[in-house]
């Protein structure tokens, strides 16, 4: 599955740059080391975290996506630092639990 | 004796929006050198804990890559208060970062092993009061 594809299934680009990269399994965690310890590359890495270092983090753990779940909003400084950096993140409405219950439906 | 080639880096001491521009752009580099996404991501997650801890705990510092053919190493030299106990800070979960540096979703005692867990070596070369040397190794064969 395509990031591009979860926009079919109520989640939002919030900053979209590279929609075509695919996403091999799921990653949920605030902690930002233990992100960076423990998530995979091409992981889909949901959190609520939305401060500038959340995108140095995926850049360098290569996710695929972040996803910012329970409608938490994407500040616009940090959103601009995500696209020069071609970072993908999108928005879920959801609660974390239904967010990470519905990608894995969608992956399986 | 075969071709290095050497990135060096300061890194701002109390800046967290800016804490990664130096593994960021070693990222960049050694992709331009075409080693392979999994190499990168090690260099680059390392060197990014490190990052992290020298803006958290010793005001900053400097950062040297090296990339040779058989290896890319990063050494990592700050002037902070030293690491008093190494054995408990390689613990995962020890950690002595404030609340607010948590709130920011670092502290979590990680980066220390994960720097051993991304990198082939690891060396600490600390003096409380002086400063911490950090010295990794990823082989590329």
């Amino acid at each position: 599955m395509k990031v591009n594809d979860l926009l079919a299934h109520g989640f939002k680009a919030l900053c979209l740059t590279d929609g075509d990269r695919e996403i091999d399994g799921v990653y949920v965690g605030d902690l930002l080391s233990w992100v960076m310890g423990r998530a995979q590359m091409d992981n889909a890495w949901i959190t609520i975290m939305s401060n500038v270092n959340v995108v140095a983090v995926a850049s360098l753990a290569d996710t695929s996506c972040v996803i910012l779940a329970e409608g938490v909003a994407l500040p616009e400084d940090v959103r601009e630092t995500a696209e020069a950096k071609d970072v993908n993140i999108l928005g879920s409405d959801d609660p974390i639990y239904e967010t990470a219950v519905k990608l894995a439906a969608l992956l399986n | 004796m075969s071709d290095s080639l050497v990135f060096h880096f300061d890194v701002d001491g109390d800046n967290f929006t800016s804490a990664g521009q130096a593994s960021t752009q070693v990222k960049k580099n050694l992709r331009q050198l075409g080693l392979s996404p999994a190499i990168i991501r090690r260099v680059s997650i390392a060197m990014y804990e490190g990052e992290i801890n020298m803006v958290i705990h010793a005001n900053g510092g400097t950062a040297d890559v090296v990339v040779t053919e058989e290896y890319i190493e990063i050494v990592l030299r700050d002037s902070g208060p030293g690491i008093k106990n190494v054995e408990e800070a390689m613990q995962e979960g020890f950690s002595t970062a404030t609340d607010s540096i948590r709130s920011l979703g670092f502290g979590a005692g990680m980066g220390l092993p994960n720097m051993k867990r991304y990198t082939d070596s690891m060396k600490i070369d600390t003096v409380v009061g002086e400063g911490t040397t950090i010295t990794m190794r990823v082989n590329l064969n």
